[in-house]
């Protein structure tokens, strides 16, 4: 009999556990929608961003600055990202001190508070590298921010394509380089596409980096040198200067646009993930 | 005329000492076969032939290997060498690519381009391979889309279609049913004719069905090697007796 209680106690907590997490969740995102969902119209989304005229005050400039910071720190971290999971897999010794410090470094990067990263890059990029407060400073900034991530989860990717490919690809005579390009890379394609865009959800998901070093400019940047405001910033923005129910609505309004970008790109990541899949079994 | 001339080969796996002195001619275009329990040190062996133990970490070998009369592990062209040394794996490894790619995968890797050259390399490849019939309507379809014996017979072709001299193969039926089993060892009567053919078993009705000499080996050291029906008919030592016998192993 003791057996049974203690049985449905556990269970109970599991239960709890599980449906409090799942609570939580719907509870906020209906919260988020409930609020904004009716704000979100076309103006909102296409019309530039006004102080003064908040019945047709949009997001436009903050989608386009989230694009470019996308774009730009995804460019500039991919390749240098996915350069070091190849090192560390396929070209340094195992367990030799290079993977070590490297792997420390990457750790450790990834421990770090977001913020100290935008210390670091205002006083870095904006001021010594002289490239002030701008698209391409928030990028750097945030490259150093996503790599670990890219870095890790690539080499997850490498570390699981089969040694039989390598041993058939070497077998036939094939260089190191080739069969990296031939097979590994495209073996390991799901894994990085999935780490591209867990930064890109990253890239998206950062406000003081951000603002730290791309300023918080509200009108569409002229160039990756312009300063730009991302949507999260302009949410932090918004939520730190609540005046008028306007902000208020325009926040939630914000808020929602946010939540459907990350919703999406979970989405595309499994269909793209899935289709990967089908594609190599 | 002997292939390969192994000399007083060692092969050490940082403290474990693999292979013990083994002195083994392999003779061109007849088919060897290296038999002996698990872990005797076959495969390894096989694997010093092409050089594949040299991805593997902390491996040390004294001793020479020879190619035509030249030491391979003098040899800075590795790749060259397992152009001329293809291998047949235990368990049929595809590429994830189309049955096309799989077969022109190693004459794309040495450079060669030429469309005609590859389509014609390719079907000459999969019907030394007996294959061409089967899956000369659908080379653009998946490799993983064939069953385990096809995808085996799709790997022989890949190493042939590079016209290599020798072709290794590691026991290339342990993972196939009896019929597939059936079809490589026919595959391999015809291969005899232009390739040295070294072939690891585990099954010694195999080795007397389909090879011309047999080397036997027993915890790293090579027992005996001669005609493969003097080997199973009059062995000369006891632990070959025992073991074509069936007494273990």
């Amino acid at each position: 009999m003791r057996r049974t209680i203690e049985d449905r106690i556990a269970l109970s907590l599991i239960w709890g556990g599980a449906s409090l997490t799942i609570i939580f969740l719907v509870w906020m995102l209906w919260h988020i929608l409930a609020n904004g969902l009716s704000y979100v119209d076309w103006t909102f989304i296409s019309a530039n961003y006004s102080v003064t005229d908040k019945e047709n005050s949009g997001i436009w400039p903050m989608i386009v600055s989230t694009i470019y910071m996308v774009i730009l720190s995804i460019a500039i971290a991919a390749p240098i990202g996915i350069m070091t999971a190849l090192f560390l897999t396929e070209y340094a010794k195992p367990g030799s001190k290079v993977v070590k410090v490297i792997r420390f470094c990457t750790e450790s990067l990834a421990g770090i508070p977001s913020i100290i990263y935008g210390l670091f890059g205002m006083t870095f990029f904006v001021v010594t590298l002289g490239l002030g407060f701008s698209i391409l400073s928030g990028a750097l900034t945030l490259t150093i921010l996503i790599l670990p991530v890219i870095i890790r989860t690539t080499e997850e990717a490498l570390i699981a394509v089969p040694l039989a490919y390598r041993e058939g690809s070497y077998g036939l005579g094939a260089s190191k380089i080739y069969t990296i390009w031939r097979v590994i890379l495209p073996s390991a394609m799901p894994g990085i596409i999935t780490s591209v865009i867990l930064s890109t959800g990253r890239v998206i998901g950062e406000s003081a980096p951000v603002f730290l070093t791309a300023g918080m400019v509200a009108r569409i940047p002229d160039s990756v040198l312009d300063s730009g405001r991302t949507l999260t910033v302009h949410l932090y923005k918004l939520t730190t200067e609540l005046y008028t129910v306007h902000d208020w609505n325009q926040a939630y309004a914000t808020a929602t646009v946010l939540i459907v970008l990350v919703l999406a790109i979970n989405l595309v990541t499994k269909l793209i993930g899935r289709r990967l899949n089908k594609a190599t079994y | 005329m002997n292939k390969f001339d192994v000399k007083d080969l060692n092969l050490y796996y940082g403290e474990n000492h693999a292979l013990k002195g083994i002195n083994l001619p392999i003779p061109e275009r007849k088919v060897t076969a290296l038999i002996g329990p698990s872990g005797c040190g076959k495969s390894t062996l096989l694997r010093t032939l092409n050089r594949m133990n040299d991805l593997i970490e902390n491996v040390k070998i004294t001793g020479n290997v020879s190619l035509d009369g030249n030491d391979i592990y003098q040899e800075r062209n590795v790749g060259g060498l397992r152009m001329k040394v293809g291998m047949v794996f235990q368990k049929p490894n595809p590429f994830p690519m189309s049955i096309y790619e799989n077969v022109a995968y190693g004459l794309r890797a040495q450079g060669i381009r030429d469309k005609k050259v590859i389509d014609e390399a390719v079907e000459n490849a999969l019907r030394g391979a007996a294959l061409w019939d089967e899956v000369s309507d659908r080379l653009d379809g998946h490799a993983f889309g064939l069953s385990g014996g096809q995808q085996q017979r799709l790997c022989i072709a890949r190493a042939i279609a590079i016209q290599p001299e020798v072709i290794l193969m590691d026991e290339p039926t342990s993972a196939l049913d009896p019929i597939a089993t059936h079809k490589i060892e026919e595959l391999m009567e015809e291969l005899r004719k232009d390739y040295t053919i070294v072939i690891v078993t585990h099954s010694m009705n195999q080795a007397k069905r389909i090879s011309d000499k047999t080397a036997v080996f027993w915890m790293g050291e090579l027992v005996e090697h001669g005609e493969t029906a003097q080997i199973f008919n009059s062995p000369q030592d006891e632990r070959t007796k025992g073991y074509v016998n069936g007494d273990f192993g």
